[in-house]
């Protein structure tokens, strides 16, 4: 299987502060990947450093075409699409809204007909069409963050800390859409978590970061079995 | 004595129309960016000098009015590109400093190319009373024209796409870029619209009170005094807020504190808004749940 995405050598910083030393990772065509590790290791910044929101050195190639130094908004018209840190709900506008947004890239016909798809999965986003989406609960936030993220049609899928905040029950509903959205949509994923037991169950590949540097990747079956990393890096 | 009051509410409310174009045009900026655009003013003096000069050349009304506001829209996105895009993480200082120095500059330019002498402008409007003699023709038809702006405005913002890109660029710059919105465009796109509105707003009110180089200064202020009474934040608000400002200005000037006093009224709005309640009477209201 081939890489749709490839960060090679990747340094990332804000302003004098740098987070990322150097990291090698990938994403494979229609795989799940993991980034792990503790607060504060660098998760959120690769996946800031993807989309072009940070300062970076390294290399980034999506499907084999360099993609570092360009703007956010054109890396986002290759096809790639985040759950940003926090959500990113635009918290005054109403459901409907966030959701045309997150079609915004497309021609209008076609996203309406996808906005179907997205009340298959999250049909409680459909009760809430009309309301403002910062009235949201904050697993219907979360909701809405993946339906605003997939209606871009994207290849590239990055989602950051999809259980962040919510009950454990909310968080196994999530991840159940997440693996048939898998299936239906074959886009690839790669998943910030510090949930570490349910990344891995959900992902292939997984990378541990450290304060900005990788200390372990494999299979996730692999480092599941690793009991020296899951002990000092993962937490349980 | 109710005719000569209702008189004062109706022409109140027409001035009150120019002042609500003109908060519309400073919300449109402020919503964006949090800054107040001190030169908005300035620059729609300077688009119906514009106007003007298109009428002398022998243009038709509105030909001359629609060009206009064409070139302000322009203008009015390059000023966003070339002097605001520099300063777009520049400490509040900065941005004041160049919107005081672009007030100078247009204020000068129009001096400059136009002479300090008072213009007449015409309007293209009837000039007899009407509503029974409550209005006059210029008052009712520049009344219809801000409204026809306003809606047009609600209807661009609300139900298009474009407008949904500009309103959550203003909200939400993060998420808007991960979405694909040209947040920088947007931004340019808003000090456009601000211009153009600016340039109609111009062209109604030169009839009024005549076009010299300082003709906004009081109406900005009176706009501001709209826009912060309805709620800076607030597009509908700031309206409703420009034209009871237009209202409370024509009664008080009538009947409380004289003609000559009148611009004192914006003040005390001002300071009376920002003392009681600082979001005005519609300001945002956002819920959020952590």
């Amino acid at each position: 299987m081939t890489n749709l995405l490839e960060a090679k050598g990747l340094h990332a910083a804000y302003g004098e502060t740098k987070v990322l030393h150097g990291i090698d990772f990938a994403v494979r065509q229609g795989g799940v990947t993991a980034l792990l590790g503790a607060n504060g290791a660098g998760k959120t910044t690769a996946l800031r450093a993807i989309c072009g929101m940070v300062r970076t050195s390294g290399e980034i190639s999506l499907a084999g075409k360099r993609i570092d130094g360009t703007a956010t908004e054109d890396i986002v018209r290759l096809g790639v699409a985040q759950v940003p840190e926090g959500r990113g709900t635009f918290m005054e506008l109403t459901v409907e809204e966030n959701m045309r947004l997150g079609a915004y890239t497309r021609p209008a016909r076609e996203a309406t007909a996808d906005f179907e798809h997205m009340f298959e999965y999250f049909p409680r986003l459909k009760e809430r069409y009309k309301q403002q989406a910062g009235t949201l609960s904050g697993g219907e936030q979360q909701m809405l963050a993946i339906a605003r993220a997939l209606l871009l049609r994207p290849k590239l899928l990055l989602l950051d800390e999809p259980s962040f905040g919510l009950a454990p029950l909310i968080v196994q509903e999530i991840f159940r859409i997440l693996a048939r959205i898998k299936q239906d949509a074959g886009v690839s994923i790669l998943l910030v978590e510090q949930n570490a037991s349910i990344a891995l169950e959900f992902a292939e590949d997984a990378y541990v970061l450290e304060t900005g540097r990788i200390v372990m990747s494999g299979s996730s079956s692999d480092i599941v079995k690793d009991e020296g990393i899951r002990r000092s890096y993962l937490g349980y | 004595m109710f005719a000569g009051v209702l008189h004062q509410i109706m022409s109140g409310i027409a001035t009150g129309g120019i002042y609500a174009s003109v908060a519309l045009a400073l919300v449109m900026i402020y919503q964006a960016t949090h800054h107040v655009n001190f030169a908005q003013g300035e620059m729609a003096t300077f688009s119906t000098y514009i106007t003007l000069t298109f009428i002398n050349a022998g243009f038709p009304y509105w030909v001359a009015l629609g060009t206009a506001v064409v070139l302000s829209f322009i203008v009015g996105v390059a000023i966003e590109r070339v002097l605001m895009r520099p300063l777009a993480n520049a400490p509040v200082l900065a941005s004041v400093g160049v919107f005081i120095g672009l007030l100078l500059i247009v204020n000068s330019l129009s001096g400059w190319f136009f002479d300090y002498t008072i213009k007449q402008f015409p309007t293209p409007f009837p000039d007899h009373p009407m509503l029974g003699g409550y209005l006059s023709g210029h008052e009712l038809g520049s009344t219809a024209v801000t409204l026809i702006v306003l809606i047009s405005v609600y209807i661009f913002f609300r139900f298009t796409r474009l407008g949904l890109a500009m309103r959550a660029a203003a909200f939400n710059p993060v998420s808007s870029r991960l979405v694909g919105v040209r947040v920088g465009w947007m931004l340019a796109l808003g000090w456009g619209l601000a211009a153009a509105i600016g340039a109609i707003a111009g062209a109604m009110v030169a009839p009024v009170v005549f076009l010299d180089p300082n003709m906004m200064a009081g109406i900005l202020l009176y706009a501001f005094a709209g826009a912060l009474l309805g709620g800076i934040d607030n597009p509908l608000g700031a309206v409703i807020g420009g034209f009871m400002v237009g209202v409370i200005e024509n009664l008080g000037g009538a009947y409380l504190v004289g003609t000559e006093l009148k611009l004192t009224l914006a003040l005390v709005i001002i300071v009376t808004v920002l003392t009681i309640k600082p979001t005005g009477l519609m300001g945002r209201k956002v819920f959020s749940r952590v």
